[in-house]
C-alpha cells in the first residue's frame, strides 16, 4: 500500500503545536507513524531539506505531480493587510502563504488544523486582530474561514480541526495513524470538526480538584489548592478536551498546575469577554454554568454542598498544601 | 555579483528568508528577512494586565516559558512584587528545563543534520553522523527526543504542561511543591543527567562544565575514539571542516543575566567585547529604518511603537533593529558564557570570536553547567515556605529582562486606568537577525554571513551552518 503522503505547514502561529508534537510519551513518535504508513514529505521544523528543496516539495505538491494525502497546516492564516496575505509571504516565494494554503488545500485528500489558531484563528486572532488571522474553515464560532463553510477536500471531507493550543501530542498522532489506517469519516468529527475521540469527553473529568468541586470549596488566588470555577476563571466543567485523563508531559494538565482551564479547544477562547484568570458572576452566581446542567439545579446542589463542606476540604481550599489530612476510619473497613 | 534568496529554512522556528549578493564564491553581502508577523503587541493593548500572563506565552511555542518569565517579571517590576525563595526557584527550574531541552533539539534535530547531507559523504566521519544525525530519522535525534519528553515532566508537575503554561506569576507560581514531590523531581533530573552523561557527553557533567580551554577540549577530545558519545563526534566534524573559522559577527556580547537568585544570578548580566562591561538597558534602541513599520527616531523600549507599513520603500524585513547604545550585539549562549566569565568561553572568543562552533559548544557547555544546579534548586525548596506571593497590578511601569535559551529576552510594558497601554518585546533573534539600522550598521547574521562560502559543490550548505549556529526562533523575532 502506498504510504500517506503529508506535508506540513505554518503560518500565523507560534510553532507550539509541533513542539508539542515533539513531547509525545510514544516512544519514537516520528518513527511509529512511519511504520502505521504516515510519510512525511516536508516538514519546516524536522525535514532536512531547506530552501529550493523545500519549495521543489511545496511546488510539485500544488502542480498534483505528487499525491497529497493529508495537509496539515499550523498556525492561523494571515489575510491582511486588506485581504493582501502580505503579513506572511512564505520565504522564497514573494507569495503569500494564504495562496499557498488555499492551492495546496485543494489538491489534498484530507486537510488538517494543527492548533486552535489554524482550525478557528486562535490567540493570533485576538484583540484587534492586527493580521487579520482566521481559521482554515472558521472565523472564529463562524463557519467561513479561508476555505469557506461548504469547502470539502478531494476525499469529501471538511477540514479536520485539531482545535488545542496547543495541539496535545496525542491528539495529532493518533489523528494521523487514523487517517493511515483509513475510515476516519465526518461522523468522527464534532459540530465543530473536532475529532470526537478527544473532543466528546470534558477537561473536567478526571480532575484531582473533584472533591473541591464537588463541595464548592473553591480558591481564591493563584497556588491554593481549591477548585478553579467560582473564581479564577476555569470553563474545565464547560470545556471539550480529555486533558485530565489523558494528561499532559506525562502528568500534568492546567488544573494540576494549579491554574484555570481557559477553554483552548474552543473557537473564541482568546476572547472570552472577562478575565482569563477571573470568573464573570452575575450577583455573586459564575455566569458560565457546567455544560449540560439546569441552572436552578446546579444552584441548590451548590448552596446544598457549601453548606455540607467538611471543615478538611474547606480549609485545605484556601492554601497551598493540605493542612488538614484526611481522617482515618477506625474498626469495620 | 549574483543574487541568491535562500529559503524557507527548515529546522529553524519560524519562515526566515535570506537574500545573498555572492561573488567569487563567496558572501558580499547579506539581508535578513522575518517574513512573518503577527502584532502580538497591538493584541495585547487595553487588556487586563494579568491577561497577558495568558497572551504571552503563546508568541512562541519553543520559547514559551521564557516568555512567561518575562511577563510575570514585568507585572512584578510593576507591582513591587518579589516572588519567595520557592516560587522563584519552582520559575527557574520549568525555565532551565526549557532552555536545556531547546539546546538538546538544537544540537539534535536543527544543527547536526546537516552535516547527513549528501555533499559530505566523503568525509571520514559520515557514515556515523548520518546513523545519529539523519533529519527525522538519526538514532540520536530519537533518543533525544525521548528524553526531553521525560525531562519536560519537570514542567507538568511545576506548571502543569509545556509549552503554554499559566503556572507562572508576577508572585511566584501556582503550584506549590510538596515535601514529598522533591524525591521525584529530582529524579527527573537525574534521568536528564543520564542520558547527557552517557550518550551526549561519554563523562560526567561535572568533568565537560570545567574544561577550561580549547587545549583542554582538545586534549579531552584526543584522549577518546570519534565515536565514543556525539559530542565527541560534532568535535570531530568541527575541527576536520574548520567550523571554528565560520561564521564571525561583530564580537560584542550581551546578557540580561541568567536564572534569578536572591541576591545575584547564575550567570551575570554585562557586555563583553574584549573587556567586561555593565549592562545598562537604558541605552537600548530599536531602529525602524529597514522595517516594514513606521519610521521615526530609534526608541527605547518603553516608549516603543509597532506600526505596519507594508509598502515602505527601501525596508526588507518585519523586525526592528534594537542596538545598545549604538552596537548590534550578538546575544545567546555563548553571550551568557562569556558575559560570566567562563574560561572555555572567554578562550573560545579570544581564538577566534563568536563562530559556528564557539556558538555550538556554548550551548552543550550550558547542558553540563545547569543540569548540576537544578538538582540542586530541586533539593532547596523550603518545606512549608510559600510559593506565590499576591499583589493587585497598579497603573505604572515593568520591565522583564530574562535569558531564554538563545539569549535576552526583554518585555517592557506599561498600565493605565488598569489596562495595558504599552507593551513592547525584544526576543534574541531581534538582536541577532535584525536588519540594517539608519546608519547602515548589519545585524550580527548578516555580519556572520559575509565571507561565507556559497555557490560551489556545497551550495548553500555553508550559510546554513551559520544561519543555524544561531539557533533562531522567527516567531519570537517580530511576534
Amino acid at each position: 500500500m502506498r504510504p500517506l503522503n503529508v506535508l506540513w505547514v505554518q503560518s500565523g502561529g507560534c510553532g507550539g503545536c509541533t513542539m508539542s508534537l515533539l513531547c509525545s510519551d510514544l516512544s519514537d513518535a516520528l518513527g511509529i507513524l512511519e511504520g502505521a504508513g504516515v510519510h512525511f514529505l516536508w516538514h519546516p521544523s524536522l525535514s532536512q531539506a531547506s530552501g529550493s528543496e523545500a519549495l521543489e516539495v511545496l511546488r510539485a505538491c500544488a502542480e498534483g505531480e505528487v499525491p497529497l494525502d493529508v495537509l496539515c497546516v499550523e498556525g492561523a492564516v494571515l489575510c491582511g493587510p486588506n485581504g493582501t496575505g502580505r503579513f506572511h509571504l512564505l520565504s522564497g516565494t514573494g507569495q503569500p502563504m494564504m495562496s499557498w494554503v488555499r492551492r495546496l488545500a485543494e489538491r489534498a485528500g484530507h486537510v488538517l488544523a494543527v492548533g486552535t489558531c489554524a482550525a478557528y484563528g486562535g490567540m493570533t486572532s485576538a484583540g484587534a486582530n492586527p493580521a487579520d488571522a482566521c481559521g482554515l474553515q472558521y472565523d472564529g464560532e463562524k463557519a467561513g474561514g479561508l476555505l469557506g463553510a461548504s469547502w470539502r477536500s478531494a476525499l469529501g471531507m471538511p477540514v479536520v480541526n485539531v482545535a488545542g493550543c496547543p495541539v496535545h501530542p496525542g491528539w495529532i498522532v493518533e489523528t494521523l495513524t487514523a487517517l493511515a489506517l483509513g475510515g476516519f469519516r465526518a461522523d468522527d468529527l464534532d459540530q465543530l470538526g473536532r475529532p470526537r475521540f478527544y473532543a466528546d469527553q470534558l477537561v473536567h473529568h478526571g480532575c484531582p480538584r473533584n472533591e473541591f468541586y464537588e463541595f464548592k470549596a473553591s480558591a481564591s488566588k493563584p497556588s491554593d489548592l481549591g477548585c478553579l470555577m467560582e473564581n479564577m476563571g476555569c470553563k474545565a466543567t464547560q470545556a471539550h478536551a480529555d486533558c485530565n485523563t489523558r494528561l499532559w508531559n506525562v502528568s500534568g494538565s492546567c488544573l494540576r498546575g494549579g491554574y484555570a482551564c481557559i477553554n483552548c479547544t474552543a473557537p473564541g477562547f482568546e476572547e472570552p469577554g472577562h478575565e482569563f484568570a477571573r470568573t464573570p458572576k452575575l450577583a455573586g452566581i459564575p455566569i458560565a454554568l457546567p455544560i449540560d446542567m439546569p441552572k436552578a439545579w446546579f444552584l441548590a446542589l451548590a448552596a446544598l454542598s457549601k453548606s455540607a463542606t467538611p471543615r478538611r476540604v474547606r480549609e485545605n481550599a484556601v492554601v497551598e498544601r493540605a493542612v488538614v489530612p484526611p481522617a482515618i476510619r477506625k474498626g469495620r473497613k | 555579483m549574483t543574487r541568491l534568496v535562500v529559503g524557507p529554512f527548515s529546522r529553524v522556528e519560524g519562515d526566515l528568508e535570506v537574500t545573498l549578493e555572492v561573488e567569487d564564491g563567496v558572501v558580499r553581502q547579506a539581508r535578513v528577512s522575518s517574513s512573518l508577523f503577527r502584532g502580538f503587541e497591538q493584541i495585547l493593548a487595553n487588556k487586563a494586565p494579568l491577561d497577558a500572563l495568558a497572551i504571552v506565552p503563546r508568541i512562541c511555542g519553543i520559547c514559551s516559558v521564557s516568555q512567561s518569565s518575562a511577563v510575570a517579571r514585568a507585572l512584578g517590576d510593576a507591582a513591587g512584587l518579589e516572588p519567595p525563595h520557592n516560587g522563584r526557584t519552582a520559575s527557574n527550574l520549568m525555565l532551565a528545563a526549557e532552555n536545556l531541552c531547546d539546546h538538546l533539539s538544537h544540537f539534535y534535530l536543527f544543527f547536526m543534520p546537516d552535516f547527513a547531507r549528501p555533499g559530505y559523504a566523503q568525509r571520514s566521519w559520515f557514515p556515523r553522523v548520518r546513523e545519529r544525525f539523519e533529519a527525522m530519522r538519526g538514532g540520536g535525534g530519537v533518543e533525544a527526543l525521548a528524553s526531553r519528553a521525560r525531562f519536560l515532566e519537570l514542567v507538568a508537575t511545576l506548571g502543569g504542561k509545556w509549552p503554554h503554561s499559566l503556572a507562572l506569576q508576577p508572585g511566584g507560581t501556582s503550584r506549590a511543591v510538596q515535601e514529598a514531590e522533591k524525591v521525584q523531581l529530582l529524579l527527573v533530573v537525574r534521568q536528564f543527567r543520564r542520558f547527557l552523561e552517557r550518550t551526549v557527553f561519554g563523562d560526567a557533567l561535572e568533568r565537560v562544565g570545567t574544561l577550561e580551554s580549547f587545549a583542554a577540549l582538545a586534549a579531552w577530545r584526543d584522549a577518546r575514539p570519534a565515536a565514543t558519545c556525539d559530542f565527541r563526534l560534532f568535535l570531530e566534524v568541527a575541527g576536520d571542516l574548520g567550523l571554528e573559522q565560520l561564521g564571525r559577527a561583530g564580537d560584542v556580547f550581551m546578557s540580561y543575566g541568567a536564572y534569578r537568585g536572591a541576591e545575584r544570578p547564575l550567570f551575570a548580566a554585562g557586555v563583553f567585547d574584549g573587556a567586561l562591561h555593565g549592562l545598562d538597558p537604558a541605552v537600548i534602541r530599536e531602529d525602524t529604518s529597514h522595517a516594514w513599520l513606521l519610521d521615526d527616531a530609534p526608541r527605547h523600549p518603553a516608549e516603543g511603537a509597532t506600526q505596519p507599513m507594508p509598502d515602505k520603500p527601501g525596508a526588507y524585513t518585519w523586525c526592528k533593529a534594537p542596538r545598545l547604545g549604538g552596537r548590534a550585539v550578538e546575544v545567546g549562549a555563548l553571550a551568557r558564557q562569556v558575559v560570566d566569565g567562563h574560561p572555555l568561553a572567554r578562550d573560545l572568543v579570544a581564538r577566534a570570536g563568536g563562530n559556528v562552533f564557539s556558538r555550538v559548544m556554548a550551548r552543550l557547555l550550558e547542558l553540563s553547567l545547569v543540569v548540576p544546579e537544578m538538582e540542586r534548586w530541586v533539593a532547596s525548596f523550603e518545606p512549608g515556605g510559600p510559593f506565590c506571593a499576591q499583589a493587585e497590578i497598579p497603573d505604572g511601569s515593568g520591565v522583564g529582562l530574562v535569558e531564554a535559551a538563545r539569549g535576552s529576552l526583554g518585555h517592557w510594558l506599561s498600565v493605565g486606568n488598569g489596562r495595558i497601554s504599552g507593551y513592547q518585546i525584544v526576543a534574541p533573534t531581534t538582536w541577532n537577525f535584525s536588519p540594517r539600522d539608519a546608519e547602515g550598521q548589519a545585524g550580527p547574521l548578516e555580519q556572520a554571513l559575509l565571507g561565507t562560502p556559497a555557490g560551489g559543490q556545497l551550495g548553500e550548505v555553508a550559510v546554513q551552518h551559520v544561519v543555524r549556529s544561531f539557533d533562531p526562533c522567527m516567531v519570537c523575532t517580530v511576534h
